[in-house]
């Protein structure tokens, strides 16, 4: 059944500089650069805007035969420039490509001299430099790679404030929005990086907007070096890879590591971590928020208690809804993922120490074709994963609950909220009406009282 | 033909659009967008690149080679050699269907194959994996293709995917394996990929299959990629009338229907740009014309019947044609006349694809509305000024990277299939034979052209012309409906279609109605409303 093959089928998992373009949209005042062929630019906003349904503009360097040949320094900085004049940019996100990584060029090298021909007449934006190349990971990677170059570039040390860095790893507008929203209950400041609650979900626009409005501010990421503390979601981030891993080690700024904060023992630990940093207690709001989730849990579980599910998707998002099924009497029976880490194993026996016993799967740097094959062995109850998972589901009779990106075939994909007590009380009530729906449609007495 | 509705001074709004940018990029944006007059045809510059920089709603040589011309054959195996992304971006996004006869019939489409190139095969080379993978494509569904797709890093690092897959097809014996050199940097837009794809069809599939086709009145759909399901309805329209469908280049196609396409007796070509080439190589192998035609828009569809049967010159046919076209009309007439009131006057316009923004002027023209801007996004010259510029063309470096392949006449199965002398006769009588008029013609006197609008002059002509609806794509969607003003896509169709023939008439005219009448937009306060009537250029507006 595990066939071991070379190629990749249907992969479950999307290129390096995706993820960094999404993260540099969380920059305030920000215009995400490819450097590289144009078509890299095309696809990753047709891609990005089909799951966030907001403009996305990424710049590109248009390369042509020539620069594949000689290099692209000189398309590099002429595209700088007219984006520098034409967007005028607080900063612009220059993230490599396959093209541009297996020439080699110095890009580095070439912002520095950008920087020098051009440093009279017009505004000079920041400069932030990630390293890209699509034959390496996946979005992710180029997500990570992306805050870590933008804290890198920005931070500097200054005297020591209370504010918090919170790097909430790549998750929706509404988690940003809720994340937010926490910090300003505590009454803490934070720095959350990146910030595209607004960027990738924002309302109409009274006036043109060259650059939409909102994101983290560059002044704000200056003082990451300062902060009292980094928090950083993603069980499988590295803090060698990570914002707050080089602020540790470059500012001695302290690092606290949490998985995505999904279920209540994940989301517990964020607001406890979140009560010694301030000082504060959490705010009641949220002590009603877990009240109700809790009641939730007793309410449902006969729905969902014992049901067998396949996750898929980032390996970040993966443990933490592993953390979330095991509280609800779920058996994740395959933890899927394109993403090759080394880590995914070792996270979830963390949190499931018997996972063998109990017969759960965990594989890395898989593709469809891999779920497919274990979900027609194991069958599973449902999938759990993004929108990629749907033939897989349509094929097999086997319910698809629609979380992570992409989601391209259901509305919201954007809007949809993972994170703490609230964002875990809407995927419970969405898996216990899948378990209803399911059933009541399976009914052939048609109960109307389920 | 002077529009009924108020234009603002084009030539303002062209200085306008090019004010912003640096001298140099002004003064090569400005060749691009051009006021047009239908009786002289200004020159439009266009195929040329990007400048860097400058946001572009363009894609790459890949995207027109594996995602457009390729993608829709259901039953090649294509396999794109490279890192992840290009073979997940490409991943059936571009909606276009297909229907197995059985289902025992192989259909691919739903796949995503991708060599997945990691670090160590950029440095040590890919071949090795590229082969490895075809190998496993054939172990698993023994296709009677398999097609490799060059992605950039490919070309770099002097990977030979021809070699590769000469080497696999003579291995297997029974798969046509074959290679596309469609490197993203190639070429300035996706446009150079279609070409590509033109040339390797039209060496390794076309012509394999000398089975004489069936049917009296035969001939090829070029051109047209059913997106939404629109050759399922051209299909049903030419069963209708009795016309043998060979080949379809390529919506709905099968390898078989391709190698089997020289035994047609015309090409109908829907979007010339990005299948021209097929038709002239064609007519020149093995002496098939073709014809430009638009079944977008239930009166272009009926003209294309029309000249379909005239070029057959087959009494029956043409009969048999009439009859369809009065037998199809009253469902559209009754939607139409409902719609109409509601949507004539109102303006449009099109941003889109090599032939899109042509042939839905059609569709709009139908609902009363009139296109004051359209442009394509890459398309050459020949598509807006028409095909008698070709010699004119300034051949540059972009277009000289891409082969010419030198074609001749088939000693064997060269058939003219009408002679020198019946072809003057049938162009007398208005047919296009072997030749396209282009956009421009069919456009309004002030109407404004610009060829690969970008972000920012999008957003600039948005705020001077107010159109009731902007056509393009996904990119601009969202940033033109923030700005109040519904944007139609023209490649996916909003997930909706088909669009072509009658049927596709009807559901264009429902959608459109939903779209410029929807109460929805009365809730979004326009930039424009803020200020009265808006100032600077408003103000300048001429009445025709």
């Amino acid at each position: 059944m595990k066939h071991a093959k070379t190629a990749t089928q249907n992969a479950c998992k999307l290129c390096n500089p995706l993820g960094a373009c999404l993260a540099f949209r969380g920059i305030e005042s920000c215009v995400p650069f490819l450097h590289g062929s144009q078509g890299c630019a095309t696809y990753i906003r047709r891609y990005l805007i089909s799951h966030y349904k907001e403009p996305i503009d990424i710049a590109s360097s248009n390369f042509h035969e020539e620069s594949a040949v000689f290099g692209g320094s000189h398309n590099l900085k002429i595209g700088l420039k007219n984006v520098s004049d034409q967007y005028k940019p607080q900063v612009i996100g220059v993230a490599t490509t396959c093209l541009s990584e297996t020439i080699g060029d110095d890009v580095p090298g070439i912002l520095r001299e950008y920087k020098k021909e051009f440093k009279n007449g017009t505004p000079m934006p920041i400069l932030i430099h990630a390293s890209t190349p699509s034959y390496q990971g996946s979005h992710i990677d180029g997500f990570h790679a992306a805050v870590r170059a933008t804290v890198k570039t920005l931070a500097e040390k200054g005297e020591e404030q209370s504010l918090i860095n919170l790097f909430p790893n790549m998750v929706s507008p509404a988690d940003l929005r809720y994340l937010k929203e926490i910090f300003n209950d505590f009454k803490a400041p934070l720095m959350l990086l990146p910030d595209y609650s607004q960027t990738m979900d924002g309302g109409p626009w009274g006036e043109y907007h060259r650059i939409p409005p909102g994101g983290t501010p560059a002044s704000a990421i200056v003082s990451a070096g300062s902060a009292s503390a980094s928090i950083e979601f993603g069980s499988t981030l590295e803090a060698s890879k990570s914002a707050a891993g080089y602020l540790e080690e470059a500012f001695d700024v302290p690092r606290y590591h949490l998985s995505l904060p999904i279920g209540i023992k994940e989301s517990d630990k964020f607001f406890s971590l979140l009560e010694t940093l301030t000082g504060k207690p959490r705010p009641e709001k949220y002590e009603d928020e877990r009240r109700r989730l809790i009641d939730a849990y007793a309410d449902g579980h006969k729905y969902v208690f014992e049901k067998k599910a396949i996750l898929y998707g980032e390996e970040d998002l993966v443990v933490a809804m592993t953390a979330f099924l095991s509280e609800i009497g779920m058996t994740p029976l395959l933890c899927a993922s394109g993403g090759k880490s080394g880590l995914l194993k070792k996270r979830i026996m963390e949190l499931i120490p018997d996972m063998e016993e109990l017969g759960i799967k965990v594989r890395e740097g898989v593709d469809f074709a891999d779920i497919e094959d274990e979900a027609k062995v194991l069958k599973p109850d449902f999938l759990i994963g993004n929108s990629k998972g749907y033939t897989m589901s349509r094929k097999n009779n086997i319910p698809l609950l629609r979380l992570g990106f992409p989601i391209h075939d259901r509305f919201g994909g954007q809007r949809m909220h993972h994170l703490g007590y609230r964002g875990t009380q809407e995927l419970f009530d969405r898996i216990v009406n899948t378990v209803i729906e399911q059933r009541q449609n399976a009914s052939s007495i048609g109960y109307t009282y389920m | 033909m002077e529009a009924n509705i108020h234009f603002p001074d084009p030539s303002k709004v062209r200085e306008e659009l090019i004010q912003k940018y640096p001298a140099k990029v002004a003064k090569k944006r400005a060749k691009s967008i051009i006021v047009n007059d239908p009786l002289i045809i200004p020159e439009v510059q266009a195929n040329v690149r990007t400048v860097p920089g400058i946001i572009t709603q363009r894609g790459c040589s890949y995207a027109g080679c594996k995602g457009v011309v390729l993608g829709p054959t259901r039953d090649i195996v294509n396999i794109v050699h490279g890192p992840i992304g290009c073979s997940f971006y490409a991943w059936l996004t571009r909606r276009n269907q297909t229907r197995t006869e059985s289902l025992m019939d192989a259909n691919y489409i739903p796949y995503c194959f991708s060599t997945d190139m990691q670090e160590e095969n950029v440095v040590f080379g890919g071949e090795k994996k590229l082969k490895i993978a075809i190998q496993e494509a054939y172990d698993l569904f023994h296709p009677k293709s398999i097609a490799i797709f060059s992605t950039c890093p490919v070309g770099l690092i002097g990977d030979d995917v021809h070699a590769a897959s000469k080497e696999m097809r003579e291995k297997f014996g029974d798969c046509n394996v074959f290679g596309f050199s469609c490197e993203g940097y190639r070429g300035v837009s996706q446009s150079a990929g279609h070409h590509i794809a033109n040339n390797g069809v039209f060496k390794h599939m076309v012509g394999r299959n000398n089975t004489p086709s069936v049917g009296k009145f035969k001939l090829n759909l070029l051109g047209e990629y059913n997106i939404g399901g629109d050759a399922f309805e051209i299909e049903r329209i030419f069963e209708k009338v009795g016309i043998t469908l060979v080949a379809s280049f390529s919506g709905n196609s099968t390898v078989r229907a391709i190698e089997n396409a020289h035994t047609a007796d015309l090409n109908v070509i829907l979007c010339h740009r990005s299948i021209n080439y097929m038709g002239d190589m064609m007519e020149t192998k093995y002496g098939i014309p073709w014809m430009k035609v638009n079944f977008v828009g239930a009166e272009s569809t009926a003209k294309s019947l029309r000249k379909i049967a005239e070029y057959f010159g087959d009494e029956e046919l043409k009969a048999k044609v009439e009859e369809v076209i009065a037998e199809e009309t009253p469902r559209v007439k009754a939607v139409i006349d409902e719609i109409l009131p509601r949507t004539t006057g109102k303006t449009a316009m099109l941003f889109v694809g090599g032939s899109r923004a042509h042939h839905y002027q059609d569709l709009f023209a139908e609902l009363g509305m009139t296109t004051v801007a359209a442009g394509y996004e890459f398309a050459h010259r020949d598509d807006y000024e028409g095909r008698h510029v070709l010699p004119s063309i300034k051949i540059d470096a972009d277009s000289k990277n891409i082969e010419e392949l030198k074609v001749l006449p088939d000693p064997e199965l060269f058939n003219p299939r009408k002679t020198e002398a019946e072809l003057k006769a049938l162009k007398e009588k208005g047919l296009e034979i072997n030749g396209y008029e282009g956009m421009m013609k069919q456009m309004t006197r002030k109407s404004l052209v610009v060829d690969d609008l970008s972000h920012y002059e999008s957003e600039k002509l948005i705020e001077i012309y107010k159109p009731d609806i902007f056509c393009a794509g996904i990119k601009e969607k969202y940033v033109v409906q923030k700005m109040g003003i519904p944007l139609k896509q023209l490649h996916s169709y909003d997930y909706g279609g088909p669009y072509t023939g009658f049927e596709g008439a009807v559901n264009f005219y429902k959608d459109i109605d939903r779209m410029v009448n929807n109460p929805v937009w009365k809730l979004i306060k326009a930039p424009w409303e803020k200020n009265g009537n808006g100032a600077g250029l408003a103000a300048s507006y001429v009445t025709q």
